[in-house]
Parts: structure tokens; sequence; C-alpha cells
């Protein structure tokens, strides 16, 4: 009775922890960092172990990474990724700059034009499927155009050109995407500068590298970074298009993860895994020190 | 603003080809899915086969429109109809879940203080930006160790849990200015009843933006069941219509269409979410 009536100093403390913000956060994230945890980050850790463990599951090993590393189809895949990002993400972001740029003046029908524009990006894939290999079957629409004009006709997805089709294919689902970034960065453009600028008497193109293309670098960063991460996911419709067995330029990484995946590789899968991820935190990594170091350049 | 309409025209001029160009895929599908099945033989019948010197014959109009191919792939041929479910069947709980799980979680990532947070947010910032080919091997060694591989938990669990719906969300609860949620503390109101009244209809904007991005990623989806789903008989659509034969081709456009319409009428109908969404969050899913 005696120590309910005077609570001591702890329990009190403890009271007010239950009561505390922290505790009802913890309660409110429970769900999501129990499930996140259990699918994401703790095998994910599981994961970088296994990736130092041999075939048995023990010791410590960096002959998975050695492997990897050597083995043929992981250099082709991994090559194919590398210069299919390094190829079709500048020009992607260069079209969509130069749409964004159009769009961000006076256009008529202006958003039919934007919903246009965004549409592949809602588009199942697969439901386009058929329109490609239309297209660029051996009997198809090109070819038939080509051969109308006189020149020899490619067999596009089983040759070299296949990798020309995919950034095409590539280009087509994520242009959208990139204009609405560049809209809105765009948009938040203070009228005041180009106003200034006009004072002054400067030039359309002074305006556009000196204002538009400035101040819209944050924006480009961003846009850069999605479109890289959105190149990995060209395997989708490389996939789609050319099934599990495509032309060896359009062997991806995923191609091969599947591969070792139905292998039950275990441990190669786990390397490559972790491979990448270090990679893609190198490449955030440097463009966030980019930013930040334009960022202070600019002021 | 008012300097005529000539540039604006030259621009439009410029700028409607294109979207014709990006458009013309979904136009196609939809014309040819309304030919009757021997003009679609007559047109493509030559596809992927090397021992001819035919060529397709890309046709805009149908001579005769005819519902012949959605009568044959939807009333016909269950199969598709089944395939169809199992896409629903995949996408509608993740959806519901994440949407669920992630506003409870964003709340307290944009509003509360607790320690960890920066830390905890930072790991689910960096796994979002992971691509499938990362994130699908933790995904695959716990489905492996709970028993799931081969059935639809494993791809619905981990798209229940994956990290976008917290991160879009909490861009949306930092918009909402304190002084309301200080407000509703004086007035008394518990933590889950201020994300009830005063969070929830403020931050209902990104929750329609997070349905409909989800659903764009999810019923694309073709990494995940490639590798977790065994069975072809559980696959969703997306992943079917890839590996359509030349005898269904007569049918495949109809089908084509009918996947492709609830996730075009969807945009259509929130394309303002659906934008705003983009660029809250630079992330497509």
């Amino acid at each position: 009775m005696k120590n309910n009536a005077i609570p001591n100093p702890l329990n009190r403390r403890f009271t007010r922890f239950i009561r505390s913000e922290s505790v009802s956060a913890l309660w409110l994230l429970a769900p999501s960092l129990a499930g996140f945890s259990l699918f994401y980050l703790i095998p994910f850790g599981q994961s970088v172990l296994n990736s130092f463990q041999d075939r048995w599951g023990e010791g410590f090993t960096l002959s998975n990474y050695e492997e990897l590393l050597l083995s043929s189809s992981f250099q082709k895949a991994a090559s194919n990724t590398f210069w299919f990002t390094a190829i079709s993400v500048p020009i992607l972001v260069a079209v969509s700059l130069l749409l964004a740029l159009l769009l961000n003046q006076r256009v008529f029908i202006r958003n039919w034009l934007r919903t246009a524009y965004v549409l592949p990006l809602v588009v199942p894939v697969a439901s386009i499927v058929l329109v490609w290999q239309i297209l660029f079957d051996w009997n198809g629409a090109v070819n038939a155009g080509l051969q109308h004009v006189g020149l020899d006709r490619q067999d596009w997805m089983k040759s070299e050109w296949a990798g020309f089709v995919i950034v095409l294919v590539y280009i087509w689902k994520n242009v959208g995407y990139n204009v609405i970034l560049f809209l809105a960065g765009l948009q938040n453009i203070p009228g005041q500068y180009y106003e200034i600028a006009d004072l002054e008497g400067a030039s359309p193109v002074r305006k556009l590298f000196g204002i538009t293309l400035t101040y819209l670098t944050p924006t480009t960063f961003l846009v850069v970074l999605m479109s890289v991460l959105n190149s990995f996911k060209v395997f989708r419709e490389t996939y789609l298009i050319a099934g599990a067995y495509p032309h060896d330029r359009i062997y991806m990484m995923q191609h091969y993860m599947n591969n070792m995946f139905l292998s039950l590789d275990i441990q190669k899968v786990s390397s490559a895994a972790v491979l990448m991820a270090c990679c893609i935190m190198a490449l955030v990594f440097v463009l966030f020190r980019m930013e930040r170091m334009f960022r202070s350049y600019m002021e | 603003m008012t300097k005529g309409w000539v540039a604006p025209l030259l621009r439009s001029i410029l700028l409607i080809p294109i979207a014709a160009l990006l458009l013309m895929p979904v136009v196609l599908t939809v014309v040819n899915s309304l030919m009757t099945e021997r003009e679609m033989m007559a047109n493509y019948g030559m596809l992927g086969q090397t021992d001819t010197s035919l060529f397709v014959n890309l046709k805009w109009i149908p001579d005769w429109v005819s519902f012949q191919q959605y009568d044959k792939a939807l009333i016909a041929t269950p199969k598709f109809l089944y395939l169809f479910w199992n896409s629903v069947y995949m996408v509608v709980p993740i959806i519901i879940g994440q949407a669920l799980v992630a506003t409870l979680a964003a709340f307290a990532f944009g509003k509360l203080r607790f320690p960890g947070r920066e830390g905890w947010f930072l790991l689910y910032l960096m796994t979002m930006l992971m691509p499938f080919q990362v994130t699908l091997v933790p995904n695959y060694l716990m489905a492996d160790r709970l028993g799931l591989l081969n059935h639809s938990s494993s791809i619905i669990l981990p798209g229940v849990f994956a990290p976008f719906g917290v991160f879009l969300l909490r861009q949306f609860m930092l918009h909402i200015h304190s002084s309301y949620i200080e407000a509703a503390k004086m007035d008394g109101a518990g933590l889950l009843r201020i994300l009830g009244s005063v969070a929830l209809p403020m931050v209902k904007p990104g929750i329609a933006a997070l349905v409909v991005l989800l659903f764009v990623d999810y019923w694309n989806m073709v990494e995940q069941p490639l590798i977790f789903l065994q069975d072809a008989a559980m696959q969703p659509l997306s992943v079917f219509l890839a590996s359509i034969q030349e005898e269904l081709l007569s049918v495949s456009f109809a089908v084509s269409v009918v996947y492709m319409m609830p996730m075009v009428l969807l945009f259509l109908s929130a394309e303002r979410y659906f934008i705003e969404g983009i660029q809250l969050s630079g992330v497509k899913g």
C-alpha cells in the first residue's frame, strides 16, 4: 500500500516512458519495422553472410566473389547492363529535358500532350509485347519499310541490333516519368529571374543556360538517379520481348540472377546481389555528393 | 504573355507527332483487338516464321469490326480470366496492406520523435533505391525459410512491407503543419485519434497516389513471379502474355486490351494523383 502511495522515481520514469511519444511511435512502427526486418533487412544480412561462405555454408571465403567475377556469363551480364545504362540514360535524359522545355511553354492541347507522354508508363509492358514483335520481327513492319526503300532487312531481335531495340523500348516507357519530374522542376524556377534577365536584355540562349538549366540542376540529378535505377528494370521489357534466352547483346544482370536462382546457387546469387548493392550505394553517394557541391557552389 | 499563336503552333506541330509515336503501340493494340481472327492471321500470320518472304501488314482500320477475339479470349477460353484473377489476387492485397502499414509508419517517421528515427529511415530509403536484382535475394531467402515459395504470399508479403509506401506517405506527412497536431494534443486527443482525424484526411491525396503507383508497378510485375512461382497456373497474366504462342496470336490482342484497361482507366481518372505522387517521390516504385 505504502509503495503505491509514494511512487518511487524509477516507477514514475517508467510510466512516463510508457506514455511517451517514443513508445507510441514504436506501436505505429511495429508492423512496418517487423515486416521490413523480416523480409528485407535480416535476409539481406543473411545473404551478405552467404556470399562469404562456401558451398556447404561454412567458413569464410572470397571464392564466391572470385568465381563470380571470373565467370564469363556474369561478365557478359554486367557489361551489357553497364553499357545499356551508359548509353540509354543520357539519351533519355536529353530527350525528356527537351520535351519538358517545349511543354513548359505555351502549347496547344498541352494537357493532352502530357497525358500522351505519360501513358506508356502505365501500360503494362506485357500487353504491348505483340506490337514490338510486329515491328521488329524478321517479317516485321520495320523490315517491310526497309525493303520498300531498298535496304537490307535486319534480324532485329537476334543480332547486335537487339540492344538498340531495347534502348527504344526503355525510352518509350520512361520518357513520361522524366518529363513529369522536369516539368515540376521548371515550375519551381521563380518567374522574376526571367523578368530581370529580360530587363537586362539577355538573349534566349543565355536565359536557357544561365537560368533554366542552372536552376534545373537539382532536378537533373534526381532524374539521372531515377533513370539509372529504372534502367536496371529493363529486364522486364527484355524478358517479355525476347524470352529467357535472348541474344547475347541483351543478356542482362537479371537474366544471370534468374539462372542462378534456378540452379539454386544461393552463394553466387548472394554475392552478385551484395556486389550490386555496393555499386548502387556508391552511385547514390557520388550523385548526392555532386549535388551538394553544386549547391554550395550556387550559394 | 499574349505573344501571338505562331510559336505555340510550331511547338505543337513538333510535339504532336512525338505523342502520336508514343501512343502508337497502344492504339495499334486496341485497333487490332477488333479484327476478326481471319484478318489477324492474314496480316500477322507470318510472325516468327523464317521460310516466307511475306511481311506483316500493319493495319490501322479493321475491314470488319468484330468482338470475336474478346468472345474467344474471355468466354471460350477461361484460362485468361483465371490468369487475370491471379493478377488481381496478388495486387489487391499488396496495395491494401502496404497502404495500411505505410500510413502508420509514415505518421511516426514524419510527425513523431523517437530514437533511431533518422537511421531507420535511411535504411528504408536505401532499400527503396535497390533494384530487384538486389531485393529479390533477401525476399527469396526468407520465403524459402518460411516455406512460402511457389505460393502467392511469397510475393504478397514482401510487397506489403516494401519501403516505398512509407517513403511516399512520409513526404506527404511532412507537409502537415505541426500546429495542427499540437492543437489536437492540447485538446487531449490520443495519437491514434490524431492520426485518424487530423493526419489521415490531409494525406488522402498521398494515399491515392500510392494506390495508383503501386497498382502500376505490381500489375506489371514480371521479376517476382518468375522466380517465386514455379507453377505456370499461378503466374499473373503479365508473365503469361509474353509466352503466348502462334496458335493464340489471334486472340492475344484482345487479352492485352483487357489486361491494360484497368490500368489505363485508373490512370486517366486519377492522373492528378499519379503525377503528384511522382513529383513528391521521384520514385516510380
